[in-house]
């Protein structure tokens, strides 16, 4: 092999984009009877997966849920009421087809845009909840993701609520152009004045967290929790790879590895999430309320 | 003032004569004396930190710099700040509110560095601190975006109470070659980009995001570094005498209602 040849293999080796937590082998696999794993591979039993609130039971990854699903396994039963529920985008930049997008997303998600808002109890305790629904265009961030954030932490702020927000965002939403990247600096203020007001802030980090939802409210919890597995980070995967032309460890920007880099405070198993939650809030004073399931 | 187009003016301040901070912070502040380090971990040449006088006034200066030439941009990363970047924007500002001076950002980036070392540093919590600490700091900020403003990375240096765009700056929350590969998976699509998402200081100023236009000579700020100079000069004295008379309530208030009423939505 002559030496140019060789540094073609390794130069293949470390360029390639390589999905390492992604085994792509494109088996036909029918929907709704089996789950394949987007980061082990595995195949399991749809039933089965749903059965442990989707999670992976062969690597433990923790899919992604719908808002609803993660509602019902969050909050008590009949204790939600939501916010904002009829606020919807514009197109602020006239992008193109966005509004087309728009609709077609709340039709598929049965949700107005990515985020849903309000305030209910968990195990008795009162809190204002947020949960980010990555189906509807990856929980990107525009003008009502923004607002709907900021006025949930102004609302906490002037009750004397706790916030429990459930993260999950591909970024700021491209489609609302700078818009958008105010809502970092608008969601950020307002965590800002929550806490000032002496609020207590969990913020729940779940597949994926990534971008300008890490770069703002999603990293300024006071108790930082993610669930394991998922993906968390600022810059895409591929991103990275293309400006720094190497391969990236599997683990590179997992829970396990934020935790380990010092950004997340504890790793909380799906299962386990009402009660850590619930702990959290009764250790911080917050009273047990006698209703709740 | 010039009718470019978004993409005319991202060829002018890709110009290789543009002006850098190098050239503006000489020619702006005097005395100016730069403060190295974040106290965390290092020190990032992406971002210079310093005290100074703008006229008489004591100021801290943060800017993001780039260079001109590749030794240049080896050192400062081609402008692309590192978490310790950030935190030593943070920790200037800070100290800026401690003695009472007002800040001066001057942003130009293409964006935060994306990287192993900076994801395992933190970049996305190092930016989110700037915006969170940045929205409270006790003292005026008034922030300038000499060419590039590319997004998180350039907000980071960006949550003032007065925002001013040189003329044919841009702000962005994508690169435009970014948006061209998610949208047409095509990056050499970048110049249809650039249109479509509405980057220049003109547009900026219609969605309220960007308050002052700072004019730049005939032909772009590379033709006159010093008329340039004189004209973000102007603009900054006046900018911190005004803020400077506002007591700080009222100038924190205004400052979180600047961003607050950002967004377009029905109800």
């Amino acid at each position: 092999m002559a030496i140019e040849d060789l540094f073609k293999v390794v130069k293949a080796r470390f360029v390639d984009e390589q999905p390492a937590q992604t085994a792509e082998k494109d088996v036909e696999i029918p929907q709704d009877l089996l789950f394949k794993c987007p980061r082990c591979g595995g195949v399991v039993y749809n039933e089965e997966f749903v059965r442990a609130m989707k999670v992976c039971p062969k690597c433990g990854y923790h899919a992604r849920l719908t808002w609803k699903e993660r509602l019902d396994l969050t909050a008590d039963k009949g204790s939600f009421r939501e916010f904002d529920a009829d606020m919807k985008s514009l197109n602020p930049i006239g992008f193109p087809k966005y509004e087309e997008k728009i609709a077609r997303m709340q039709q598929q998600c049965d949700m107005n845009d990515a985020i849903v808002t309000g305030e209910c109890t968990i195990r008795g305790y009162r809190c204002v909840i947020g949960i980010m629904d990555s189906h509807f265009m990856m929980a990107s961030m525009g003008s009502v993701v923004g607002e709907k954030i900021t006025r949930a932490f102004e609302y906490a702020a002037e009750h004397k609520l706790p916030v429990v927000m459930f993260t999950a965002s591909g970024g700021a939403r491209m489609q609302e152009g700078i818009i958008s990247l105010m809502q970092m600096a608008k969601t950020s203020g307002a965590v800002k004045l929550h806490s000032d007001a002496g609020g207590l802030y969990i913020a729940v980090m779940t597949d994926p967290t990534t971008g300008g939802v890490t770069a703002s409210f999603a990293s300024l919890g006071d108790i930082i929790i993610a669930e394991p597995k998922v993906l968390i980070g600022f810059a895409g995967r591929r991103v990275i790879q293309d400006t720094i032309r190497q391969r990236l460890p599997d683990d590179f920007q997992s829970a396990e590895f934020q935790q380990n880099c010092g950004f997340a405070d504890m790793i909380v198993e799906r299962g386990m999430m009402r009660k850590r939650i619930s702990n959290i809030l009764k250790l911080h004073g917050f009273p047990k309320e006698v209703t709740g399931r | 003032m010039s009718e470019l187009t978004a993409c005319e003016k991202l060829e002018l301040i890709r110009h290789k004569n543009r002006p850098t901070v190098n050239d503006y912070i000489p020619a702006i502040f005097t005395r100016f004396m730069e403060f190295h380090g974040d106290r965390l971990y290092g020190d990032d040449a992406a971002i210079i930190g310093g005290i100074g006088y703008l006229s008489d006034t004591p100021v801290t200066v943060l800017a993001q710099v780039k260079g001109r030439t590749l030794e240049e941009n080896k050192k400062t990363n081609f402008s692309m700040p590192h978490p310790e970047g950030y935190r030593k924007a943070l920790r200037l500002a800070k100290q800026a509110e401690k003695f009472r001076r007002p800040v001066i950002c001057l942003v130009d980036t293409p964006g935060a560095f994306c990287g192993i070392e900076a994801e395992k540093r933190g970049q996305g919590e190092a930016i989110a601190r700037n915006l969170y600490e940045f929205m409270t700091l006790k003292t005026p900020v008034i922030s300038v975006i000499l060419g590039e403003g590319g997004s998180g990375g350039a907000l980071a240096l960006a949550v003032c109470d007065e925002l001013a765009m040189l003329e044919n700056a841009l702000y962005s929350v994508i690169s435009p070659r970014g948006a061209a590969s998610i949208l047409w998976k095509d990056g050499t699509r970048e110049k249809d980009a650039c249109e479509v998402l509405k980057i220049t200081a003109e547009d900026l100023m219609r969605f309220g995001v960007c308050d002052k236009i700072i004019p730049e000579p005939e032909g772009g700020a590379h033709v006159s570094k010093e008329q340039t100079a004189d004209s973000i000069y102007e603009y900054l004295v006046d900018a911190v005498y005004r803020f400077r008379q506002a007591d700080i309530d009222t100038l924190l208030a205004n400052r979180y209602q600047k961003f607050r009423k950002i967004g377009m939505f029905t109800e």
